[in-house]
């Protein structure tokens, strides 16, 4: 097969895959009798014509670029941790012990505790398929989905029996305390005067991205990276060259595990400030198609963040402003991951094949 | 037979991949019923010539002929249509399936299986016969020898009603004595009238295989011959574009103080199948030690155990400090700490990391080096490019380009990276499995020689070899491995390839002093 010029492969593959997927969903909805035109107009509207949804498209979008850097990290160990969601829950309720321990004196403080408490507590979720995986050799991909069931049950019961304060009816933790509440983007000033209604898209945006630049930085500028990369690519060559298999799954397996955490900052601590039942809602899963989308590379994960984000909020709104069913959101994410990801194959042979075809009617070329 | 027609003309060809100009109009014809050979050094433009024969790549300009007709191949299965068939370095055979399920893969018809397999074991019963391939349909190919695993690619082929042909380095997996029926085999299908091309680097089977041959150098086709009218001398310079030494020249040894000793090395594989049966010897500094023998009798585990890559039990001492065989301190790093440079038998296994760039490879097994690191958190990629860039000037890497990732290099370039990262870490011990494995005539040269300036250097050598001709030429003493055990000490100049030949199979060795 030809090979396609950096651009095409870069760019050009994904958005034909979108494109493809836009007139999959624009078809379904026709035939249910929706108008795909409306659709379009009320989701893009919806998440990105105001700074109101765009307050919502970038809190979504975080929570993705941090399931998605999860999945990410792990990847290029060659791990498939699909545990992002468990992993999320357990960073939830690091997040909600370190909020409830204290009366916070400032959120700077509560946001850097909260913050390594959601990692620890992921890490150590991942930690047990990681430790799993590297000495006994269970599959990584068997034992992270069936941590994400645990974690859920661990959850209800934490939160029925443990963490419900006496007296409340929902299976939930107390009311974090005033000074762990997180500036939202309405909040701090500069960006109040764009962000003019509450929003929920919060300071961890920010540390989302500088995640971005760190899991880069790891893995592409240190001795650490370099290991893992390598072991990713090929193990027997791994062991050739002395890295040590098992610390290279336990680090990447733990940063991972620490990243999917981290998402809970954004959502527990940043939007609902009390620890719900099923916290991640699936962020932990829509993390893997993020990941396969922006090419596990971290600046494709914020792009790829990015679009889900707005896939979400859209559809949110597609629920709300029209008679076309919420589910209809799932259709269209499901059609954009089909495509993007599953697809991509397809897609990208199609191209090469017609690269090829465009440089032999080069003139001077017979 | 040879009817004067010609089964395959190329006109023009061309392809670029990149900057990289890989095929540069290449012209070339081959007469219906011959054997044609196609010679040339790794990167020289072969695999992408028959790649474009096989619909693998789309030549950028230029036509193709088959049987006089001008014909598009646009992909393998119009290769196939066309009367083309291609036999791979690496097979292409789905291990747990039969011979006959292999054969029918691709080619099967209707949506039931019997039918095809009655047919194709008809059919598969006369080739048998005609063609001397004597192949059990029902066999599995995991049970096959990598020999008779060939014959059923060139089964797959016929069965294809292939015309024509395409053998890339066949013989690079066969013993000699399966290599002679291999060509036994290609001899009787040019009397049934097939075309054969024939790609291979090693000039003995081009002398005795084929009719024509054609030399290629740097993507451009710069001689089609009659083989009987050349000699092996004037095709290695064809290929090569200067005279080359066939023979290695080098001074008599010096050898020093005892640099490695090994006793009683035990090595068990994953199924606790002992692999090395107690093996001891010492290699001296400024020596090198050869190891000859048939593939599998336990070079690879010595290698292994040697290098940290798998656990051992009994006695290793470097420069008289022992060095641990299992558990910490036995892994690859510790052993490059400890002055031994491991030039692996199979450089796409270990050695590289195909999708990494050179100068990431370059790094590979030595990313701790402190020359290597920009302060305590972030290596220095920058200074690892420079040193790249003069490695691979040194080591005459083409093109030297740090960026590109290996699998973009040909084999022999490949080759030149990681004996360029082992050799220039100046270690005390070098190991050196199958140095020059698919590697081409001017890159052997230059390995051969680095091998021999590291000896002279006062570096300990061990080579591991499958090729007889490279230990003879090299070593300093010659061990021969057999079954897991060495057979047996030989001084170079006091034996021949008939003695290490008998060793290798098991048979004598008297062992003179270890």
């Amino acid at each position: 097969m030809d090979r396609l010029p950096r651009w095409a492969d870069v760019a050009l593959v994904p958005l034909i895959s979108l494109l493809l997927a836009a007139i999959i969903s624009a078809l379904v909805l026709l035939s249910i009798g929706q108008s795909p035109v409306e659709a379009f107009d009320v989701m893009v509207d919806g998440a990105l014509g105001s700074a109101y949804g765009w307050g919502y498209t970038l809190y979504y979008t975080t929570s993705f670029i941090f399931t998605g850097l999860s999945v990410t990290f792990a990847f290029h160990a060659s791990m498939f941790n699909i545990g992002g969601e468990g992993q999320a829950q357990l960073g939830g309720l690091g997040v909600a012990l370190v909020a409830l321990a204290l009366p916070w004196p400032h959120w700077t403080l509560a946001l850097a505790a909260a913050t390594l408490g959601a990692a620890l507590f992921g890490a150590a979720w991942a930690a047990i398929p990681a430790y799993l995986q590297a000495r006994r050799g269970s599959h990584i991909v068997i034992t992270t989905i069936m941590f994400n069931y645990i974690a859920a049950a661990f959850l209800v019961y934490l939160l029925v029996d443990v963490l419900r304060p006496a007296g409340q009816m929902d299976p939930a933790s107390a009311r974090f305390p005033e000074g762990a509440h997180l500036p939202a983007l309405n909040d701090i000033p500069g960006l109040n005067l764009i962000f003019t209604k509450p929003v929920p898209a919060n300071v961890t945006l920010f540390i989302a991205l500088a995640m971005a630049v760190v899991v880069w930085a790891i893995l592409w500028q240190t001795r650490l990276g370099y290991q893992i990369r390598a072991f990713g690519k090929s193990e027997p060559a791994a062991r050739y060259a002395g890295i040590n298999p098992t610390f290279i799954i336990m680090v990447a397996m733990l940063m991972s595990g620490a990243l999917a955490g981290m998402m809970s900052v954004n959502n527990v601590m940043g939007e609902a400030e009390r620890l719900l039942q099923n916290s991640s809602e699936g962020a932990g899963f829509i993390g893997i198609a993020v990941a396969l989308m922006g090419r596990n590379h971290p600046f494709g994960v914020v792009l790829a963040a990015l679009l889900f984000g707005f896939l979400y909020q859209g559809g949110a709104e597609l629920g709300l402003w029209t008679s076309i069913p919420i589910e209809m959101r799932i259709v269209v994410q499901g059609l954009v991951i089909l495509f993007t990801g599953a697809l991509d194959m397809m897609v990208r042979m199609l191209l090469a094949r017609i690269f090829a075809l465009f440089r032999s009617r080069q003139p001077g070329v017979a | 037979m040879a009817d004067g027609t010609l089964a395959i003309e190329l006109k023009g060809i061309s392809k670029a991949f990149g900057p990289v100009q890989a095929n540069r109009d290449i012209n070339f014809a081959v007469p219906r019923g011959t054997i044609h050979g196609i010679i040339g050094e790794n990167g020289a433009g072969k695999s992408t010539l028959m790649s474009i024969l096989y619909g693998f790549y789309k030549a950028d300009a230029g036509q193709i002929f088959i049987g006089g007709k001008p014909t598009a191949i646009p992909d393998s299965q119009s290769a196939i249509r066309a009367g083309i068939g291609m036999v791979f370095q690496h097979f292409k055979l789905v291990q747990n399936f039969t011979v006959l399920e292999n054969v029918i893969l691709g080619a099967e018809e209707g949506q039931l299986l019997n039918r095809s397999l009655a047919k194709a074991r008809k059919v598969l019963e006369g080739l048998s016969r005609d063609y001397d391939l004597d192949v059990d349909p029902d066999a599995l190919i995991e049970d096959l020898s990598v020999g008779h695993q060939q014959r059923v690619e060139i089964l797959k082929a016929l069965y294809r009603q292939a015309d024509i042909l395409i053998l890339d380095e066949p013989t690079g997996v066969l013993t000699p004595a399966e290599a002679d029926h291999l060509f036994r085999i290609l001899e009787g299908l040019k009397d049934q009238g097939k075309t054969i091309i024939l790609i291979t680097h090693k000039l003995r089977e081009i002398m005795e295989a084929t009719d024509n041959v054609s030399v290629m150098r740097r993507g451009t086709m710069v001689a089609t011959v009659k083989t009987a009218g050349t000699s092996p001398e004037e095709l290695a310079e064809l290929m090569v574009g200067r005279k080359v030494l066939l023979e290695v020249e080098k001074k008599p040894a010096t050898p020093g103080a005892v640099v490695l000793k090994v006793e009683d090395l035990r090595v068990s594989d994953e199924h606790k199948v002992e692999r090395l049966k107690g093996v001891s010897f010492e290699i001296r500094a400024g020596e090198i030690l050869g190891i000859a023998g048939v593939a599998g009798n336990g070079q690879s585990e010595l290698l292994a155990a040697l290098g940290g890559m798998m656990r051992a039990t009994g006695k290793v001492t470097l420069n008289g400090a022992e060095l641990p065989l299992a558990g910490k301190g036995s892994d690859g790093q510790s052993r490059r700490r400890a002055g031994i440079a491991h030039v692996p038998e199979d450089r796409h296994h270990y050695g590289l990391i195909l999708d990494f760039t050179a100068w990431e490879n370059v790094a590979f097994g030595y990313f701790n080096e402190p020359e290597y690191q920009k302060n305590a958190l972030f290596m220095d990629n920058a200074a690892l490019r420079e040193d790249t860039r003069r490695k691979m000037e040194k080591y005459d890497v083409r093109p030297p380009i740090p960026g590109l990732a290996a699998k973009s290099f040909s084999g022999g370039n490949q080759q030149k990276i990681v004996v360029a990262r082992e050799m220039e870490q100046n270690p005390d011990l070098l190991l050196v499995g199958q140095p020059t494995r698919g590697v081409d005539i001017g890159a052997i040269e230059f390995i051969h020689n680095q091998i021999v300036a590291l000896r002279d250097a006062g570096k300990a050598v061990l080579l591991v070899s499958v090729e007889l001709d490279e230990i003879l030429s090299l070593s300093d003493r010659i061990a021969v491995m057999f079954d897991g055990r060495l057979m047996g000490f030989r001084d170079p100049e006091k034996t021949d390839e008939r003695e290490l030949g008998m060793m290798m199979a098991g048979m004598a060795g008297q062992g003179e002093a270890a």
